[in-house]
């Protein structure tokens, strides 16, 4: 019983301040172009309509799946993230699980686009999936140090060991950089929002969704803003030992990803993936050589 | 006298806040849509932003004169949204037919064809008449007044008619 109240609470607490701060992030985007932007609590209203709405269409049975896979898939994802000094299972924060747990939210949306039978969702989709090979090598590549270094995959202790020696993102400052371009690409973040690009694929694989869908699918990408912010938190920034130092950090990283994209324009796709297979990689690279070579103080 | 249960009045309310709009630029009058978005005029500080399809879209903006072939377009698009939806007329060309009210090719009054919530006047008109209506707009679906989808699911064989009336067979075909 209890652990089924940590995990709703846990849930409601991360829906409540991710949508908040997304919302707020539009603010912020106003103010950058000279705007007053919304009340920060208009995501509430945009996510609630859209759950109001009487009709929406479905596209068959693969594309209703794909939508519940992907929540799901997110959520589960959630509660192996540690949040400060809170997880939902102590012990149990295996980076390998999360990567994987994130991966059944992009499959899963995958799949439904590709359900709706939209030219422009498949474009979208087969822009995402190419998008990801480009940063994940990287990315993976940054823990991979890390876990070869402290001979631990648990983000916990990687977050925990951070105490020691001084956070991540001055021992490994390549790293950080590389997993810090790697998260604006996870979260879509112009220069890398060729997956969604409104103008001109029409938003891609959110093309054909509708109420409820759409509703569902906007509260699954803040889930998995909230894991990927985080991974980025914890495994650089040495989590918090204090839920309120990792929110500070949490927001902090967050905003400085919406302030960079606002000032940025689009990468075509196939420019996407050559950048992060030559800047980034190298780097991270050349960081992995320097960590084998002096070792972490 | 007010039907609505409490919750049905939270419904629209949140509804009231969030209007995700889809632009059909017909006419001339879409050009004054890019003031009223950016910096200058800021739409969306009510809450108002621009979707990319019909599918996520709440209001459907005709911005301007319809042409017979434009008109078939419209209707498929508006038959594609989800329902609460509205429909706002710009410009007198919607209205009435404004300066092209003899024109062979164009239809002059939309709101025998689809189910109009508000009519904006003026050719074509100006940002701070947008916001005003579209103020007026949310005020009239936070009280449940603008009920144009409900109308049209209604009086289909009405709307039906006059659709077949100005596009006679090509309704129905993709051409
Ligand atoms: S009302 Fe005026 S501005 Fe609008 S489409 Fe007609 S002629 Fe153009």
């Amino acid at each position: 019983m209890a652990l089924i109240g940590k995990i709703v609470l846990f849930i409601v607490g991360a829906f409540v301040f991710q949508v908040a701060l997304s919302g707020f992030s539009r603010k912020v985007i106003a103010r950058i172009q000279k705007r007053r932007g919304p009340v920060f609590w208009q995501n509430f209203y945009d996510i609630g309509k859209l759950f109001f709405k009487k009709t929406s269409i479905s596209h068959g049975f693969i594309f209703d799946f794909g939508v519940w896979m992907a929540f799901g898939g997110t959520v589960a994802t959630l509660l192996f993230v540690p949040v400060g000094p809170y997880s939902v299972f102590p012990g149990q924060t295996n980076f390998i699980v999360i990567i994987y747990l994130l991966a059944i939210g992009s499959l899963g949306m995958a799949m439904s686009a590709v359900g709706s039978a939209n030219p422009f969702a498949s474009i979208g989709i087969s822009r995402a999936l190419t998008q990801m090979f480009g940063y994940d090598v990287p990315f993976a590549l940054t823990v991979v140090i890390m876990i070869y270094v402290h001979r631990t995959s648990q983000v916990a202790k990687l977050a925990a060991v951070q105490s020691d020696i001084g956070w991540h993102l001055w021992v490994m400052p390549l790293s950080a950089l590389v997993a810090f371009i790697a998260l604006m690409a996870m979260l879509g973040k112009k220069p890398f929002d060729t997956p969604i690009a409104p103008a001109e694929i029409a938003s891609g694989p959110l093309v054909e969704y509708s109420g409820k869908y759409l509703g569902m699918l906007m509260v699954q990408h803040e889930f998995a803003t909230f894991v990927e912010v985080g991974l980025f938190v914890n495994l650089f920034l040495g989590g918090g030992s204090t839920l309120l130092i990792y929110l500070v950090k949490y927001i902090i990283v967050y905003l400085l990803t919406v302030i960079i994209s606002a000032l940025m324009a689009r990468f075509r796709v196939e420019q996407t993936v050559a950048f992060f297979w030559k800047w980034p990689l190298v780097l991270v690279f050349i960081q992995a050589l320097i960590i084998i070579g002096i070792g972490i103080r | 006298m007010d039907s609505r249960t409490m919750w049905e009045k939270v419904k629209d309310i949140t509804r009231g806040h969030s209007l995700w709009m889809l632009y059909y630029c017909t006419g001339c009058g879409a050009i004054e849509l890019p003031p009223t978005m950016t910096s200058r005029f800021d739409m969306e500080r009510f809450g108002i932003g621009p979707m990319a399809t019909p599918r996520q879209a709440d209001i459907l903006l005709v911005t301007g004169y319809l042409s017979t072939k434009t008109l078939r377009r419209v209707i498929y698009t508006y038959e594609q949204m989800q329902s609460p939806k509205w429909l706002v007329g710009f410009g007198s060309c919607t209205l009435n037919g404004g300066i092209y009210h003899d024109s062979y090719a164009t239809i002059n009054q939309l709101d025998q064809y689809l189910p109009v919530d508000l009519y904006l006047a003026g050719c074509m008109p100006r940002p701070e008449v947008i916001i005003k209506g579209f103020k007026q707009l949310m005020e009239m679906i936070k009280t449940g007044e603008a009920d144009g989808w409900k109308q049209y699911q209604d009086n289909r064989e009405w709307y039906r008619k006059n659709q077949k009336k100005a596009l006679g067979d090509l309704l129905y075909t993709t051409r």
